[in-house]
């Protein structure tokens, strides 16, 4: 998805504007601002940075983090994908609401987006793609611990994490929707659909959505690219010696 | 329906701090309760599950956990004197610069405070370049939300009574002549009525302080 590209849908009469994101073609943060603007049928221009040659825009429009997703309404820039969700939020209610009404399950939406975006609970899953040994064996069992608790506390019995409807901590969740791709390429599995029978369904549901179908990265683009991205971080070859 | 509200906090935090300022400004009474968290209530792990930590804002048996969390329900369940502008782009500026507080401003000021030698001249150098972003935030503005307190005051409050605590333990100086705005911007703050009184008692935080800082430095 390299350079710019135009999505048209059924236009978002209600104030659009000229709507730019600064994403990252294999970015779930960078895909959840996507998938947000494509649920509520707003047209965006789509500019692919990349991150170890950021642009001129970028640094401009985040000097602060100089990070993607960046999103530009009307020359304006808001920078943070949570942030940024919220803004889509505000800006264009309808159609597809993404959070629900009442202040007390929307503050448990918050909640959880506050959770797995910590870096505490993101880094067994980056260990778990490029950790080794000892390091990776804790990894995996915090990763499933993880998953535990979101298939069992936070999805429970619901289709979506938004109940019937694919609400903003689904966006957030998305980047399940292609660990596959990590499991394949460390061949070890963690979600498997016997350990967790919900999160497996509900990965099917949320790739089958039109809008998220549409703008998933490219399974042998991201086989190729992770595979080469773990090679130049795995500390050890298979036949070095263990230190 | 009577309103019952619970906030469970420390003597001593400043995420518990933030919320007592919000209530306080919308009016909105409450009971406080103090926890001691190297002997955690019942109550707490009830409501807390997740963490165990605080603040944690009880609403007619309802916990509910985060600070940042906590501020957002508060504003959209009590809707006087907002906490937060009303247009989607303000509404958004709010947020990011609470995130940059939590996520980067207070870690670097922290790793600045606990770490040594090559370690702490990273922190500090990152805590200078934090400050030069929130020094240029304040530009034409009374504080950070205009011309009234709002969310980013609330979050970057802590800077008004712990900078000059961390200063007293460590003989550091972190914000001076370098951030006009940003030093001008704590004298005011700490003079609201509304944040007054409401500051921990000065000599219990520096000897709390002075403790945490000897732990992170034992003499060789």
């Amino acid at each position: 998805m390299a350079g710019k590209q135009k999505h048209t849908r059924t236009k978002n009469q209600l104030k659009m504007g000229e709507v730019k994101v600064l994403g990252s073609w294999s970015s779930p943060y960078g895909l959840r601002v996507q998938w947000a603007l494509g649920l509520k049928s707003v047209e965006y221009e789509y500019i692919d940075e990349d991150l170890l040659n950021k642009s001129q825009m970028l640094l401009k429009y985040n000097p602060v983090h100089k990070k993607i997703p960046v999103l530009v309404h009307n020359g304006k820039p808001s920078a943070e994908s949570a942030v940024i969700l919220e803004y889509i939020e505000e800006t264009w209610p309808q159609p597809h609401p993404l959070l629900p009404k009442d202040p007390y399950e929307r503050a448990m939406v918050r909640f959880w987006i506050n959770f797995l975006d910590n870096k505490d609970k993101v880094a067994p899953f980056i260990t778990f793609f490029i950790g080794v040994g000892e390091e990776h064996k804790k990894a995996v069992n915090e990763a499933k611990e993880l998953l535990k608790l979101y298939e069992e506390q936070v999805l429970g019995e619901k289709k979506y994490f938004g109940g019937e409807e694919i609400g903003m901590l689904d966006l957030a969740m998305g980047w399940m929707a292609y660990f596959g791709v990590i499991e394949e390429i460390v061949d070890v599995k963690i979600l498997d659909a016997e350990t967790f029978p919900r999160l497996h369904a509900w990965i099917q549901n949320f790739r089958a959505h039109p809008v998220i179908k549409n703008n998933l990265p490219d399974h042998d683009r991201l086989l190729q690219n992770y595979t080469e991205k773990r090679q130049r971080f795995l500390p050890y070859s298979p036949h070095t010696e263990n230190a | 329906m009577a309103e019952e509200v619970k906030l469970l906090k420390t003597w001593s935090s400043a995420f518990g701090l933030r919320v007592v300022w919000a209530l306080k400004l919308k009016g909105i009474p409450y009971e406080a309760i103090d926890e001691d968290l190297s002997n955690k209530s019942a109550l707490l792990l009830q409501y807390n599950p997740v963490h165990k930590k605080i603040p944690v804002l009880v609403h007619n048996g309802n916990p509910i956990s985060e600070s940042l969390v906590i501020l957002e329900y508060i504003d959209e369940t009590w809707k006087q004197n907002p906490i937060l502008p009303q247009d989607p782009l303000q509404r958004a500026r709010e947020r990011f610069w609470a995130k940059f507080n939590d996520e980067k401003l207070l870690p670097s000021v922290w790793g600045a405070f606990t770490k040594e030698g090559k370690d702490r001249e990273e922190a500090m150098a990152a805590t200078m370049e934090n400050l030069k972003f929130v020094e240029e935030e304040l530009k034409g503005k009374k504080f950070f939300s205009g011309e009234k307190i709002g969310l980013v005051d609330l979050v970057f409050g802590w800077l008004a009574n712990l900078i000059s605590i961390f200063e007293a333990v460590t003989g550091f100086n972190i914000v001076g002549e370098g951030y006009p705005l940003l030093s001008a911007w704590m004298q005011e703050f700490s003079e609201l009525p509304v944040i007054k009184d409401t500051w921990p008692p000065r000599d219990k935080m520096i000897i709390k302080y002075q403790a945490l800082y000897d732990k992170y430095h034992p003499a060789k």
